[in-house]
């Protein structure tokens, strides 16, 4: 029992909460992979981009409560999704034509790319500012819990409880389909194809007889559509604010090297590894570890190796270990 | 146009900017901006070092910004004696025992056999010691922070002169850029972006949460000031007869006076450094570090050791980060982490560079005194333009009212404007490299 009560609090804190954040991660990282395979530069705005998304599904799911349109026990933002991606792909499609084709054109250096797309990060950053304001916005409605802790208690008669909130399934199961289906998008179809080919050789690629710009058109759509998903997704579980979508490039770039810049599998581990790393060094492991010890073992402190204030130092050393021993990440990711 | 003429020109219509908002809104609010202007360019100068000489990506400019303003603190603070009885031994026994847990760290690494048993040893030094520290260190930071905390609980400086924090500032930057230099030079480009991005938000983080050191969000006021206050200045004889004959109000005349005296102050380690950094441009070192630049390979052929001369350089320019972030607390006279962000501190010297000209250095000063101008100014015009967008719309609009409450974040799309602008129709910037 009291092993099982241990686990039970251990998922409550940490498995549950570290899966949803890894599958918001994820779907960030998948992004950056792809727009670095192929587009060959570290997209910047990807934070950004994403808030932006996100605000677009925000307005167009207060837009849908005025008119009293709902989705039962899910979030009304499910609704409005399918116009944010369509908005965050568009969005993204008009700064392609407008920034970055001319640099591909002229066969610009990466680095350029990079600095075009911080001037890209600052008028997104602004737009979205414009657009919804600097505040936190709040727009999950639907059931709140799958399961609330009190629920669970009776259930199984157990001491801890473990919630699960609605978000925090639904963002598990909506990025596992799509992680699913760019799998197979990427390894079964001919256009899937045709953007392997291209990232790994572009030369090569070039002789096939594949289009370039249609790749670089796929790939964003790809991308617009991840980011969309991530952001709500994110939003939806946590609060909404752009200067939080803005932070978050940090450990989405962090799980992407990790899992090897350039590799799409690698960046769902990525993610999923910084997420758990993130919660379990700064989760005070005191009563879980009361379970176990005797009494008299237990010392007084929280057992917490961090305070949650140095997330990102947990992101970082991460990081920093994978540049050290492995600089291609976990999975050989490509190295320009 | 004769390169040097079109510089002077510039320079000279960055000048009459600040005169027009002198004359016709105030002369505190024109030598305020120029202030901010002068340390921006010495920032920009930094990351010109960094970017221009040697195409160092560094996107951690806010950390390097905010450690210099902590060595404001530690210089120039008075201490708080019955902190350091309290904890003091506590505090530096605790980083002692953190350092010596890295070193033992790195010496393990190195010296065990490759193999289970290193990475046994490393994981096992790294594990004692962090409970070693953490022992000695937690109850003196309790001990700190529980002495008189409304006004103090921190360890306090070392009550020296303030304009001393400055070098010290550009130390403190510099061995935090000879680590993370250490880590990440010699790997792909990126990765040193993503490293400087991620230390620079954790220098943040210990500097918000750290209240043993820095007073935390508390923030530290009432830091010692480089020229008398406004309150002093009126004091003096000088000034109220300056006073009498302009017919500006003593009040204000003190103000102009406190701020022409620390433009002074920023004007001369400005122009130090410019001279230090074209005299190392033209010199054989700098056009080795160019010869890195712009053919890596070539010039490790040639037999320069590349990844060293990149840590060299990224060293230089993150202490020229870090003095100028001192010299931004010292203006300031208070130390509030909470009010350091990427976009303000780190991207936004981006953007000076590169409109201003990346490798030249003329170009990033230029830089540093324009995009500042516009950044404060583009406020009002930001204001202005979104009140001509929505003049057709009734005054109780939502659309207006929301535009019109937003508009301050118009000067964001106006820097990145600018950026993609310059990057786009003139890479090379407002005074191009020679």
């Amino acid at each position: 029992m009291e092993i099982v009560n241990a686990i039970v609090l251990l998922a409550n804190y940490v498995l549950v909460p570290a899966l949803s954040y890894g599958s918001q991660l994820a779907l960030g990282a998948l992004g950056i992979t792809l727009i670095y395979g192929i587009l060959r530069f570290s997209h910047f705005a990807h934070g950004d981009v994403m808030a932006i998304g996100t605000a677009t599904v925000i307005l167009t799911t207060w837009g849908l409560q005025s008119v009293g349109v709902s989705f039962g026990i899910l979030p009304t933002a499910l609704l409005a999704l399918p116009i944010g991606i369509a908005c965050t792909i568009a969005y993204l499609l008009v700064v392609d034509r407008v920034v970055y084709r001319f640099y591909r054109r002229v066969r610009a250096k990466p680095m350029i790319f990079v600095m075009a797309s911080l001037g890209v990060m600052f008028v997104t950053n602004g737009l979205t500012r414009l657009l919804i304001g600097p505040g936190e916005q709040r727009f999950a409605d639907g059931e709140r819990f799958v399961i609330s802790a009190r629920e669970f208690r009776n259930l199984t008669g157990l001491a801890e409880g473990l919630a699960l909130r609605s978000t925090q399934l639904l963002t598990v199961i909506v990025a596992l389909i799509a992680m699913v289906v760019l799998f197979w998008f990427l390894n079964r179809t001919r256009s899937g194809k045709s953007m392997r080919a291209y990232s790994d050789n572009e030369d090569l690629a070039l002789l096939s007889g594949i289009n370039p710009e249609r790749v670089v058109l796929i790939t964003w759509v790809i991308a617009g559509t991840l980011m969309a998903l991530a952001g709500t997704l994110y939003g939806l579980d946590k609060t909404f604010r752009p200067f939080t979508y803005f932070q978050l490039l940090l450990p989405m770039f962090a799980a992407a090297i990790v899992g090897g810049l350039g590799n799409p599998l690698g960046a769902i581990v990525g993610g999923y590894v910084v997420a758990f790393s993130e919660l379990g060094v700064t989760y005070a492991w005191r009563r879980f570890a009361g379970y176990f010890l005797p009494p008299e073992w237990i010392p007084e402190g929280l057992m917490q190796v961090l305070p949650v204030d140095y997330k990102f130092a947990v992101t970082f050393a991460i990081l920093v270990l994978v540049l050290l021993f492995r600089p291609t990440g976990i999975f050989k990711g490509k190295s320009i | 146009m004769n390169p040097t003429l079109r510089a002077a020109l510039l320079f000279g219509l960055v000048g009459l900017a600040l005169l027009f908002t002198g004359f016709n809104q105030s002369w505190t609010l024109a030598l305020t901006i120029l202030n901010m202007s002068l340390i921006s360019a010495v920032l920009a100068l930094g990351v010109n070092l960094q970017w221009g000489y040697a195409g160092l990506f560094n996107v951690g400019v806010m950390g390097f910004t905010a450690i210099g303003g902590l060595a404001v603190v530690l210089v120039s603070a008075d201490p708080v004696p019955e902190a350091w009885s309290a904890g003091g031994f506590g505090a530096l026994m605790g980083l002692a025992l953190g350092a010596a847990t890295v070193l033992a760290a790195i010496a393990v690494w190195k010296r065990f056999p490759k193999g289970r048993t290193r990475v046994a040893a490393l994981i096992a030094t790294l594990v004692i010691g962090y409970f070693a520290t953490r022992f000695v260190f937690a109850p003196a930071r309790e001990a700190i922070s529980a002495v008189n905390p409304a006004t103090e609980g921190y360890l306090g400086g070392a009550s020296l002169p303030v304009i001393l924090s400055w070098p010290v500032g550009a130390l403190f930057a510099a061995g935090l850029a000879w680590v993370i230099g250490k880590i990440s030079l010699g790997l792909r480009s990126d990765y040193l972006a993503i490293a400087t991005l991620g230390i620079s938000e954790i220098v943040i983080a210990v500097m918000k949460f750290e209240g043993w050191m820095s007073r935390g969000v508390n923030n530290v006021a009432g830091l010692p000031r480089a020229v008398p206050r406004p309150v002093e200045l009126q004091g003096y004889g000088f000034v109220q007869s300056m006073s009498e004959s302009t017919g500006i109000s003593i009040v204000e005349m003190a103000s102009i006076i406190e701020k022409l005296g620390y433009a002074a102050l920023f004007s001369v380690v400005l122009i130090i450094l410019i001279v230090l950094s074209e005299l190392a441009l033209n010199s054989p070192w700098g056009r080795m570090m160019r010869a890195i630049r712009d053919n890596e390979i070539a010039a490790r052929a040639m037999g320069k050791d590349v990844k060293a001369r990149h840590l060299m350089i990224f060293v230089l320019g993150s202490g020229v980060c870090g003095l100028a972030g001192a010299m931004m607390v010292t203006l300031d006279g208070q130390l509030t982490p909470g009010t350091y962000e990427p976009l303000r501190f780190t991207f936004l010297m981006w953007v000076m560079v590169i409109v201003g000209g990346s490798g030249n250095n003329w170009g990033s000063v230029l830089g540093g005194l324009v995009i500042w101008f516009l950044w404060v100014q583009a406020e009002p015009l930001g204001r202005g333009a979104m009140e001509l967008l929505t003049a057709g719309m009734s005054e109780d609009n939502g659309l207006r009212v929301h535009l019109l409450e937003q508009a301050a974040h118009t000067r964001l799309i106006l820097m990145g404007a600018a950026l993609l602008f310059m990057l786009r129709f003139a890479p090379r910037g407002l005074i191009p490299e020679r």
